[in-house]
Order: C-alpha cells, then sequence, then structure tokens
C-alpha cells in the first residue's frame, strides 16, 4: 500500500490535535474551569486550613507535600476525559466517518488523540501548578524527571481514555472507569499521605496501584521524596503505554465499534 | 481507460447474521454520471459503504480508478468523495473548519485547504455560512456542507447517497446544476436517489438494485426504450361517467373523472384524438401519467419480487 508522504502524515497528525485543541477551548467552562476551582478549593482546605493541623508528611510541609499529588490528579483525570469524550462523540455522531473515508492511517488517528489529550491534561497541570504558587513555593529538585513523569503519565491515560472510548457503546460507559478505577486509585495512590503511614499489608496493597508510582515519581521530580524508585516508576509507565499502543491499534484495525 | 468504480461478486453479511448484498457486480466508466438505484433496504448505502471503508464487505472486489481497496486503500481513498446517507459532521464546530479539517486528513496543507474550501463553498452558496456551528444550518445547507466536505480533496470520483433527500425543488434543481457541471469538468459521479426524476434529469447510466441484487445495469436511454407503453392523461370539458370506447387503445378513467389512456409505442396519438372528436368530447389538456421511469422501476421490482417469490417455492 502506498501510503502519505511523510508531509502529508504531520498535516493530518496536526488537524487532529488542533481540531482537539479546538474543541477543548471551545467548552472551557466544561474543561478548563472546573479543574482551577476544585483544584484551589484542595489548596484552600487540605492546604491551608487541614494542612496547618497535620504538620509535616514525609518529612515536608503538607501543602508541600500534597502539591505535585494534586497536580498529577489533574493531569491524570483530564487526560483520561478529553480522549473519551472526545473520540466517543466522534463516535456517536458518526463524525468518525470524516476519519474512515481519509487514508490517514491508523497510528496517526491514535497518536493525534493522544496529543489531544496530553495538551489538555498538561494545559490543566500547567494551570494548577502555577494556582499552587499562591499557597506554596516549589523549587524543582529534577526537571528531567519531573517531566518525563509528567509526559509520560499524560500520555497514558490518554491512551486509557482512547481505549475507553473504543469499547463505549453508550454514554454511561464512558463515566464508568473515571468513577469506579481512576478516582479511588488516584486518591489511594498517595497523593494525599505517604504509604509510609500504612500497615503493612495496606502499605503492600498500595504497591500494586500503578497510580502511586506516577505519583511519586513526580513528586520526586519536584521535591525530591518519593516512597519508590523514580526509575521503576518510568519504566512501569513505558512497559504500561506500550501493551496499551498495541491494544489500541489492534481495536482500530478490526474497526470493532466504528466500522460495520 | 480504467473505469472509475470496479466492483465484482461484492457480498455483504451484517453481525446480526442479515445478508444486504448477494453478490454485486458494477462498473461505473470515468466520466460517467451514475445512478443506482432501489427501494428502501436494497443494498444501496451499503455498496456505497465498502467503497468508501465505512462498512466492512464480506467478500468480493472493489476497484476505485483500478485500486484495489484490499491492496491499495489509500489511493483508492484519495482518488474518492463520499457524501453519506446521515448528517456525519462534528454539530458544534464551524462550517469553515469542518472542510478544512477534512482536507487535512488528506494531507493537505490548511493553506492550500483553505482556498479549496472557500472555492466550494461558494460554488455551493455557503460562503457567508462559513463561520456558522454546522448545528445551525438548515437541512439543504447540511447536505450542501456535505458536498463540499467530499470535494475539498478534489476526487476523481464522488459517491453521493441521496444527496437531495429532504431538499426543496429550487435548491434541488441548483444542486444538480453543480453536479452537472463538476461532471463536465471531468468528476465521475455516482449518487442513488428515490427521486426518479433525478436519475432521468442527470444520469446517463443506471443500475437498479433490489434485496442485494443487481437487477439491471444498463444506459438510462435504454432503459427508456424498453418502455412501450405509455399512458397519457386527458382531462375533457365534462366529466364523464361511462368509460367511451377508442378502437385499438386501452381506456380506463382515473378517480376523478379524467381519461387515462395506454399508448404503444409508434401508435401515435392521433388516432386517440380522431375518435374522441367523433364522439363530441373535448380534452382540455392532456399530460403523461407519472414519471416513466418510476414505472418502468416499479415495474421491475415487481418482476423480481415475483421471480423471488417463484425461486424461493422452488426451493421448498
Ligand atoms: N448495521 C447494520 N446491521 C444490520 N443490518 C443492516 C445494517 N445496516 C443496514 N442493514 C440492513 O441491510 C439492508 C440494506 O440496507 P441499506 O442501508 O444498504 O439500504 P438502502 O438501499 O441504502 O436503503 P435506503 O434507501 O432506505 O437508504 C437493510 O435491510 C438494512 O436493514
Ligand atoms: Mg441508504
Amino acid at each position: 500500500m502506498s501510503g502519505m508522504s511523510s508531509a502529508a502524515l504531520f498535516t493530518a497528525f496536526k488537524t487532529i490535535v488542533v481540531k482537539e485543541i479546538r474543541r477543548f477551548t471551545r467548552i472551557w467552562v466544561q474543561t478548563l474551569l472546573p479543574p482551577v476551582i476544585t483544584m484551589t478549593l484542595y489548596f484552600i482546605i487540605f492546604g491551608n486550613l487541614i494542612g496547618s493541623r497535620i504538620g509535616q508528611m514525609g518529612g515536608l510541609d503538607y501543602m508541600a507535600f500534597i502539591v505535585p499529588g494534586l497536580i498529577m490528579m489533574s493531569v491524570i483525570t483530564n487526560s483520561y476525559a478529553n480522549v473519551v469524550s472526545s473520540f466517543f462523540s466522534m463516535k456517536f455522531q458518526r463524525n468518525i466517518e470524516e476519519l474512515l473515508v481519509s487514508p490517514v492511517p491508523n497510528w496517526i488517528i491514535l497518536a493525534g488523540w493522544v496529543c489531544g489529550g496530553m495538551a489538555r491534561g498538561l494545559s490543566i497541570g500547567l494551570i494548577v501548578t502555577v494556582l499552587s504558587l499562591a499557597f506554596t513555593n516549589l523549587t524543582i529538585h529534577n526537571l528531567g524527571i519531573m517531566v518525563t513523569t509528567v509526559f509520560l503519565t499524560s500520555a497514558l491515560f490518554s491512551l486509557g481514555g482512547f481505549i475507553n472510548a473504543m469499547l463505549a457503546t453508550k454514554f454511561d460507559d464512558i463515566s464508568i472507569v473515571p468513577t469506579f478505577v481512576l478516582t479511588p486509585l488516584t486518591y489511594l495512590g498517595g497523593v494525599f499521605y505517604s504509604i509510609d503511614l500504612l500497615p503493612d499489608f495496606w502499605r503492600g496493597v498500595s504497591m500494586a496501584n500503578p497510580i502511586l508510582y506516577m505519583v511519586n515519581g513526580f513528586r520526586y521530580g519536584i521535591l525530591g521524596v518519593s516512597d519508590v524508585n523514580p526509575f521503576v516508576s518510568l519504566g512501569m509507565i513505558l512497559v504500561f503505554i506500550t501493551v496499551l499502543t498495541i491494544i489500541a491499534l489492534r481495536m482500530l484495525a478490526r474497526g470493532k465499534g466504528i466500522r460495520h | 481507460m480504467t473505469n472509475a468504480l470496479e466492483i465484482e461478486g461484492l457480498t455483504k453479511t451484517y453481525g446480526s447474521g442479515f445478508q444486504a448484498l448477494k453478490g454485486i457486480d458494477l462498473n461505473v466508466k470515468q466520466g460517467d454520471f451514475f445512478a443506482l438505484l432501489g427501494p428502501n433496504g436494497a443494498g444501496k448505502s451499503t455498496t456505497l459503504g465498502i467503497v468508501s471503508s465505512l462498512v466492512n464487505k464480506t467478500a468480493g472486489k472493489v476497484r476505485v480508478f483500478g485500486y484495489d481497496i484490499d491492496t491499495h486503500l489509500s489511493d483508492a481513498k484519495v482518488n474518492l468523495g463520499v457524501v453519506p446517507q446521515e448528517f456525519n459532521f462534528g454539530q458544534f464546530e464551524k462550517v469553515f473548519d469542518i472542510v478544512t479539517t477534512q482536507a487535512g486528513y488528506y494531507g493537505i496543507p490548511l493553506k492550500e485547504a483553505s482556498v479549496s474550501a472557500e472555492k466550494y463553498l461558494r460554488k455551493l452558496g455557503l460562503w457567508d455560512k462559513r463561520n456558522t456551528p454546522a448545528r445551525m444550518l438548515s437541512g439543504g445547507m447540511k447536505r450542501r456542507l456535505m458536498i463540499a466536505r467530499a470535494l475539498v480533496h478534489e476526487p476523481g470520483l464522488l459517491i453521493l447517497d441521496e444527496p437531495t433527500a429532504g431538499v426543496d425543488i429550487e435548491l434541488r434543481r441548483s444542486m444538480w446544476a453543480f453536479l452537472e457541471e463538476m461532471n463536465r469538468e471531468g468528476t465521475t459521479i455516482i449518487l442513488t436517489t428515490h427521486y426518479l426524476e433525478e436519475a432521468e434529469a442527470l444520469c446517463r447510466n443506471i443500475a437498479i438494485i433490489d434485496h442485494g441484487r443487481i437487477v439491471r445495469h444498463t444506459s438510462k436511454r435504454e432503459l427508456l426504450q424498453q418502455l412501450s407503453i405509455e399512458t397519457f392523461v386527458l382531462d375533457t370539458d365534462t366529466a364523464l361517467d361511462v368509460v367511451p370506447v377508442l378502437h385499438g387503445f386501452e381506456v380506463r378513467l382515473d378517480d376523478e373523472g379524467s381519461l387515462e389512456v395506454d399508448v404503444e409505442k409508434g401508435q401515435g396519438l392521433n388516432g386517440v384524438f380522431i375518435q374522441l372528436e367523433k364522439l363530441g368530447i373535448k380534452v382540455l389538456s392532456m399530460r403523461t401519467k407519472a414519471n416513466r421511469l418510476e414505472e418502468l422501476f416499479i415495474r421491475m421490482i415487481e418482476e423480481n419480487a415475483e421471480e423471488t417469490r417463484r425461486a424461493g417455492e422452488g426451493v421448498a
């Protein structure tokens, strides 16, 4: 099959990313505003009001401790939400047919949506970071690890959102994973506490939670403290990304749910 | 010259187990204006859906300008523009963005895409609406938007699945003029329609599909020649209540008391008028009954149903 030239592939990719960015900025009241409000409340309530009574966590000021976790939480939720709702509504409106009739290869479609999800996840991550500066001082311990961790995590959850959208057949299906999987795993993923506080058994259980590694990897990048080795965390994210990419590409190739 | 579209032995069985296509063969020459006709559920959209990669085929071959969709899919796609039966653009996106985004999917950079988008949006009378979200367009505008979107990459073959469904007469005529112009400029066009006068006005070749089979694949001229009997409706000055006897002609009265006369090809109408004159019946106006193609179409579908039924009996 003689495909598109690399310039044409790049144009197609850019088209998808621009369309995705246009979408989430157009509906900024639904996409950009809520995390700003929620996170400000978290900072005020957990950081300032309650945080001042908690004192130290993991050897740090409580406010400083939770900031990296809250940034990660916003990145995870928003990357996932962007791709799942955008791709599912595209499928639902049959708008996906615009792509099916065109010569865009599947890997470009996937890359386009993942980057779209990252654009939203990371923009919000950045906004939340800037907000947090009003409450605490951030000094970055290891920029490389911090940036790599947040980029890869955003990519991973964008992929997850994509797969969820491929599987979903009705609107309910796009909120199942965020509600029953992502939210609990994030809350229990060491955003608000160090797992050192937990009894041995629960600490063991927590170690099976992938989000714990991402949050801690990112926290290490900023604060230099972590419950786990940040390189183990990066390696794990990469493994997950590889697996989900293969699954997503297979689904696209089979066209399940998008082609009769 | 390679054909714009070649379909061989195409079958489709949907996931539900329903066999929508039972072996379709179809050839459309380059430069042709082709109509795919058939009753609801005949398999028209399924056929066009397979050609445009929206539906997976079960078996058979499809080639677009000689490019086999199994081996040269992206070449086939580049040469094809698709106007689907149902609206399928992003409802919240603006008209101009919809068209340029589609061009982007074909790898056309935004600058070129904008030129092409403007050209077709102007031609289709949508330029003023370029910044309007698609959901705020009228039904007819939405149809035209889908045509502009399908043409933005200048495909050699344009397929339109019921492009004028729900479009008023005036707009329909302007869409016909547009499509004729595109065809004159070299674009091969295939359309499906339930308005047979549309096929009669536009197309040179016609295929009729029914129950997943092609029952006719011929030129419009040949098809029309087959119509040996034409029915004329005559309005008379006084309402008739008895059927007048006209030698050599089959005559009936319709519900409104107008006269219906079947005239065989070559028979001429003079005989009708001479005899009516003698009977003292004055004809005020005359028209042909229904659309000729329509009549033929209905007859063909009925014959096919009859054959299918007989074949069924044979098996039972
Ligand atoms: N996704 C599907 N799953 C199962 N059956 C389907 C599906 N899509 C179409 N069919 C069936 O296949 C047959 C052909 O449908 P198709 O849409 O091709 O007809 P059509 O000729 O385009 O009809 P219309 O003029 O009403 O648009 C119909 O019986 C239809 O019910
Ligand atoms: Mg149809």
